[in-house]
């Protein structure tokens, strides 16, 4: 049996930057983008992977950062809420809505519903009311009440922007 | 948030997986998509010494249909079950229980294969499986054998599966022609599993039922056939008061689990009153 | 000369500048803090409801690998602590609280050791290896039960677990009842909330080089945790500095003081080492403070048409186990003193009491007591109007206090004044553009064909902005009323300002800086906000109580105002003109009907700074400090709708429509106000359809343990939020403006509760308690049937 402190490398691209990490075997995902790689826009809301304020893309697909292992994530491609823009940058299509919209107030949840929603609009480009609150079933906001989040991301519906 | 220290060890085969299980069949676990373990792993609720990572192994993976059945590996996703294309041609009831799953993110992770051998009782596919009257394929130290579902789940988080044997696929019966399929769920608020979850496939030959299937989930330890539902409506027509008479006789089947939040009553209520709204469904 | 504003931002609907960094990800919350050597802590925390601690055994912990510190309760005795509560109702018996349990445990969740560790989860694994050894006691939950004889009492010093008695009395409520032609009771219960901030609580304490402990922590307050840390430490004041950084969401979670909050600076200065502390989201179920939780049997009495005489009102405010930081003033003066809401009526008798039990503390909670308060109004009116058959509206317009009566004292109060309002005009906005009297049709006409469809109306008022800082001494507060604002110009003629009043995410960096532009008469890009942190900020309050536009935002204004009368001084001077010859706007001082040149305010600010041709008796600089004790308090009111659609097969409640029209004075942002609708609204519909915290009657363990059983409503469990304004400017300040931040979360748990009803009225069902979920609404209807069917 290998020691419980055992050190696993993980290699992975975060951002199109290539990284590799040593890190214990428990170590979650979410851990490792915040501490290990200092991108502090991921955030940890919840225990129990309901409220999605961990949300990045793995390979393309929104996940829940704080539900898998660092492990799990060698070889993968990471992109977080740092992906999408650079300092000075124009913010990517989701973020100006949000803005527009005054889709976020606290901004805790933020960086992970903005990831749900590049997820949402590539499922369905075109989304009904009643698609954004279903699609949106994994994260939870306390602060703006959704009304404004789904305005944001009905802006949005079938402009043909790459979310 | 922190679990408790493990080794992790990613198996490139299915031999190689059970070998690790053999060797410590009460520490080690295996890992699929991690939504049900890791979870349990952060609140501390379980400490295994070793997580064995089965989500590479080929084996497991991939969604075949062939002339004679449908076979869905164990790793494959709520999120690939909803999106095939295939799978929907062929079996539409995937798309719409897949969709009620969970939410996105967690569908993009979660597995089949770890849903059915988890059997948490208020967990979506082991109804849906129990109606379509899939086969549970499981690959151990002896070799391959087959368990039909509703044979599978023993009691909450329970089934047949030994401590190194693992779920290798699903495989369902093709339907036949007019076998149609809907899943209809009372989510819980706070968690999304299913408060009740009822499938059911119904196929209608000159208006009298010709085959009926019945699987329901969150209303009892493990999910569960609605056979004395099914008997009763064979050969007759779907009359609102047949209706009536199949969902009494199904909510009545069982004695309902009770909690903080829904009593027994209410489930088997839910259980009559979701059962007729998806026969109404299906014969019109 | 007068000055004309040719800039003019307030009321208009900006977007919010703090955006862009929260939006890249950029946000800095005190998660985000990590300094160099930083250790770590962690709670063992109790699993019992009441315990004697036996034993405590710390050995296997210490011996873990990475652990630096581990301490029980018994090794903090008289070294910090107690935590004491900072709003005492006079009269009120106030329990001991350890920081850290020593000799017996009260709720799940105390905190009974703690471990210092290299990193979380080498603390995590240590706590797992403390062995306590208890002697568990019989414990009490319930507030009613916890009061009568016999019951388990939690403290010597509060016998039959009542800490405070608080009574309110205006006319003669006897006499009401007798001249009434009905007198009805019913019993409430305002459902035990948890906050849920999508930020858990932080803390990370830090001893600089030079002797001072910096603090990073996700407070409301941070002057006022400055005081407090300080003082239950032992640290002098002047050598704290707290910072409170970004913060994800307060709601009053984050304004009290936390065992954590003092043993992290303790910490840190033993180790001489920074500290950090992380509550995990189930670790914050069973260590923030929850909201709520009372029970109040409500008599009213009235007459045939609808007129209330008087209303009398019993409330039993259920605390948890000690008196945290505000507890004894939410089920009192916040609660009952608004108990007839935006009604009048004369006659009121009002007895509260503060019930200490078994189980996490109760404190503040968006609108903190005024939801309950105003709970008690409308469920009293809502069950008068049901009583007598008439329509929910005309009953509310036959009551409603007039306009040409503000200021309006309820009951003859001489604590409580409704600065201004118009109740009417709300009613009348919000009828419209529900289309009341469409729906009505429509809900008659669908329950013929089996649909149950209803609507709710409530309507609120409240006293927000708690001032002037005497009268919070009168209610036993250890704090004032006032906020504090600094101005101060560079040499540039642009603005930093630095205000006590700390957003969560109000977006204060934006409202603020909209209310110096309209005085200083500059862009609103020359104007940067300095918020939470005490060494910059040089006084303050901080941000509840919806005190910061009011308090905060007049603060602003009066120091701009100073600033500008200052700088006409100067510019009078560098014009060579009198003072009173000179007008001011948009940016320039002119002399009007001469041809004399402008001069701009950049250049009357540098001549501040080098101070070459300063009037005689005018000092260099431009820069002012104003302490705003405000004289009262303002009236926000509103009057909210709602349309549902109730399934009595499954009991699932569907929201159809949500129309709240809202007057919270002057607007000074639109745009975030509607947001503060928004937001509160949807947590005044989770607190009536979803939310509720629960506990093991007998042992009194937590059972809404995680967000898997505690129900946060997600997009997919409310609808769109159609929020309006109507304006009554608020006298009480130079600018108009009222609270909004606690308004949403007042009116929406009676309106959606009267929606409901009114949707199950067919069945004859007059009264549910909170929350209405499906299996309890279906049982409510099981019951009816089954009474019907006898
Ligand atoms: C927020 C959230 C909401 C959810 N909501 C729902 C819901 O609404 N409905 C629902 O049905 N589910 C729900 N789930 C559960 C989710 O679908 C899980 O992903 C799934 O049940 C387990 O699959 P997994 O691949 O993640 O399994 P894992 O977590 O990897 O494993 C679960 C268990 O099964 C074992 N296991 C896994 N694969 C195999 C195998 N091939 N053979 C033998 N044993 C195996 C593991 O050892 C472990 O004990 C939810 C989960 C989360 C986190
Ligand atoms: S932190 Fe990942 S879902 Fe909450
Ligand atoms: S903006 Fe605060 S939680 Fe969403």
């Amino acid at each position: 049996m290998p020691e419980p402190d055992n050190r696993h490398v993980v290699t992975l691209e975060i951002n199109g930057t290539r990284k590799t990490v040593a890190v214990e075997a428990r170590k979650l995902l979410v851990h490792l983008i915040r501490e290990d790689l200092g991108l502090t826009g991921t955030h940890v809301g919840c225990d129990t992977s309901q409220c999605g304020a961990c949300t990045v893309e793995i390979d393309g697909l929104a996940i829940k950062s704080c539900t898998v292992l660092a492990v799990m994530a060698d070889g993968a491609s990471i992109t977080t809420i740092e992906g999408l823009t650079d300092i000075g940058a124009e913010l990517s299509p989701v973020q100006a809505a949000f803005h527009e919209h005054h889709a976020l107030q606290c901004g805790f949840c933020t960086p992970g519903m903005v990831m749900s929603v590049r997820q949402l609009l590539r499922d369905q480009p075109n989304p009904s009311e009643h698609d954004i609150r279903h699609g949106l079933a994994g994260n939870i906001c306390r602060c703006t009440g959704y009304h404004n989040i789904v305005r944001a991301i009905e802006s949005l519906a079938s402009k043909g922007d790459q979310p | 948030m922190i679990p408790a220290a493990f080794d992790y060890v990613r198996a490139s085969s299915l031999a190689q997986a059970i070998d690790l299980l053999r060797d410590d069949p009460d520490g080690t676990k295996l890992l699929a998509g991690g939504h049900t373990l890791l979870p349990a792993l952060k609140l501390r609720l379980a400490s295994p010494e070793l997580l064995v990572d089965i989500s590479g192994i080929a084996e497991l993976k991939g969604i075949e249909i062939s002339e004679t059945g449908i076979r869905i590996g164990a790793l494959a996703t709520h999120a690939e079950l909803f999106a095939s294309e295939p799978l929907y041609r062929e079996l539409p009831v995937f798309r719409q229980a897949a969709s009620l799953i969970a939410d996105p993110q967690v569908r993009n992770r979660g597995t089949i294969g770890g849903s059915l051998a988890n059997a948490d009782p208020a967990a979506d596919w082991p109804a849906v499986a129990v109606a379509l009257q899939a086969e549970i394929e499981i690959v151990g130290p002896n070799g391959l054998r087959r368990v039909a579902t509703r044979d599978f789940f023993i009691d909450i988080f329970s089934t047949v599966l030994e401590p190194d044997e693992i779920l290798a696929s699903v495989h369902i019966p093709r339907p036949r022609t007019g076998m149609h399929f809907i899943y209809r769920k009372i989510r819980h608020p706070a968690s999304g599993f299913a408060v009740v979850g009822i499938a059911v496939g119904v196929r209608l030959q000159e208006g009298a039922v010709d085959e009926i299937s019945i699987g329901v989930t969150g209303a009892a330890n493990h999910a569960f056939a609605g056979q004395r539902a099914s008997d009763f409506l064979i050969g007759k027509t779907l009359s609102q008061d047949n209706i009536e008479q199949a969902a009494q006789l199904l909510s009545e089947t069982t004695e309902c689990l009770s909690d903080r939040y829904a009593s027994a009553e209410y489930r088997a209520n839910l259980i009559r009153i979701e059962t007729r709204r998806a026969l109404f469904a299906l014969a019109s | 000369m007068n000055d004309t504003t040719a800039i003019r931002l307030i009321g208009q609907p900006l977007k919010r500048q703090e955006d862009f960094k929260f939006l890249a990800g950029k946000g800095r919350y005190v998660d985000d803090v990590r300094l160099p050597g930083m250790l770590h802590m962690a709670v063992l925390r109790s699993p019992h409801a009441h315990a004697k601690i036996r034993n405590v055994d710390l050995s296997a912990a210490k011996v873990a690998p990475g652990v630096r510190l581990v301490l029980s309760g018994k090794a903090l005795a008289g070294k910090i602590g107690p935590i004491v509560p900072n709003w005492v109702i006079p009269g009120s018996k106030v329990p001991f609280r350890p920081v850290v349990a020593t000799d017996c445990v009260r709720f799940v969740g105390e905190c009974v050791a703690l471990v210092v560790a290299e990193t979380l989860a080498e603390a995590y694994d240590a706590v797992g290896r403390i062995e306590v050894e208890y002697d568990v006691l019989p414990a009490v939950i319930d507030e009613e039960v916890a009061i009568r004889e016999g019951a388990p009492q939690l403290h010597d010093n509060v016998p039959g677990n009542i800490t405070t008695i608080y009574k309110v009395r205006g006319g003669d409520y006897q006499n009401a009842a007798r001249a009434a032609d009905h007198v009805i009771g019913l019993r409430v219960v305002n459902n035990r909330l948890i906050p849920t901030c999508m930020e858990t609580r932080a803390i990370v304490a830090s001893p600089e080089p030079d002797g001072t402990l910096t603090v990073y922590i996700g407070s409301q307050v941070p002057h006022m945790h400055r005081r407090w840390i300080a003082e239950t430490v032992g640290i002098p004041e002047h050598q704290l500095r707290v910072v409170a950084p970004d913060i994800g969401g307060g709601f009053g979670a984050k304004m009290h003081l936390y065992p954590e909050d003092l043993l992290c600076p303790y910490l840190a200065r033993e180790l001489d080492a920074p500290v950090k502390w992380w509550e995990s989201r189930s670790e914050s179920h069973q260590s923030t403070s929850h909201g709520r939780a009372h029970t109040e049997n409500i008599e009213v009495a009235f007459r045939n048409d609808g007129k209330i005489l008087g209303l009398k009102v019993e409330t039993l405010g259920n605390v948890g186990a000690y008196l945290s930081n505000m507890a004894s003033g939410g089920p009192t003066v916040n609660t009952v003193n608004f108990g007839t809401g935006t009604y009048k009526i004369d006659d009121y008798e009002a007895i509260s009491r503060v019930v200490v039990t078994n189980t996490v503390p109760v404190d503040a909670y968006r609108g903190y007591g005024r939801p309950e308060g105003a709970y008690i109004a409308e469920r009293a009116i809502d069950a008068v109007a049901r009583h007598l058959k008439l329509d929910q509206v005309d009953v509310r317009r036959k009551n409603f206090v007039q306009p040409a009566e503000f200021p309006y004292r309820p009951y003859g109060s001489t604590g409580v004044m409704y600065d201004s309002g118009n109740y009417q005009g709300l009613l009348d906005k919000a009828l419209a553009a529900f289309d009341y009297e469409g729906r009505r049709s429509e809900c008659q006409a669908l329950r013929g064909s089996g649909i149950y469809r209803g609507i709710g109306v409530a309507a609120y008022t409240h006293m927000c902005g708690m001032a002037p800082s005497r009268r919070l001494a009168m209610s036993g507060f250890d704090r004032g009323g006032w906020e504090s604002a600094r101005v101060s110009i560079d040499s540039s003629g642009r603005a930093t300002i630095y205000s006590g009043s700390m957003s969560q995410g109000q977006g204060h960096i934006t409202s603020l800086s909209q209310i110096a532009a309209d005085v200083l008469q500059i862009p609103i890009e020359d104007i940067d906000i300095v918020q939470g942190d005490t060494r910059q900020v040089q006084a303050g309050h901080g941000t509840f109580n919806s005190r910061s536009m009011a308090v905060g935002g007049s603060s602003v204004h009066v120091s701009s105002q100073r600033i500008v009368a200052k700088a006409k001084k100067i510019a009078a001077g560098m014009l060579e003109v009198d003072e009173k010859d000179v007008s001011y706007s948009a940016g320039a001082f002119s002399v009007p009907g001469t041809d004399i040149a402008p001069v701009t305010f950049p250049k009357v600010a540098r001549m501040a700074y080098v101070g070459h041709k300063l009037p005689d008796g005018v000092a260099p600089g431009l820069d002012e400090t104003v302490f705003y004790d405000p004289t009262g308090m303002g009236s926000p009111s509103g009057v909210h709708l709602a349309y549902v659609e109730v399934d009595p097969e499954t009991g699932i409640v569907d929201i159809l429509d949500y129309v709240a029209v809202d007057d919270v004075g002057t607007l000074i942002n639109p745009r975030l106000a509607a947001g503060q609708i928004h937001g509160g609204v949807v947590q005044g519909i989770a607190q009536a359809l979803y939310e509720e915290v629960s506990y093991d009657p007998d042992n009194g363990q937590l059972l809404t343990g995680s967000l898997l059983d505690y129900a946060v409503p997600r997009a997919e469990h409310v609808p769109n939020i159609r929020s309006l304004f109507q304006q009554t400017a608020s006298p009480t300040n130079p600018i108009g403006v009222k609270g909004i931040g606690e308004s949403g979360s007042i009116a929406a748990p009676p309106c959606m509760v009267h929606a409901v009803l009114d949707a199950l009225s067919p069945f004859g069902i007059k009264h549910l308690d909170m929350p209405l979920t499906p299996p309890r609404v279906w049982a409510a209807v099981q019951q009816a049937r089954m009474g019907a069917a006898q």
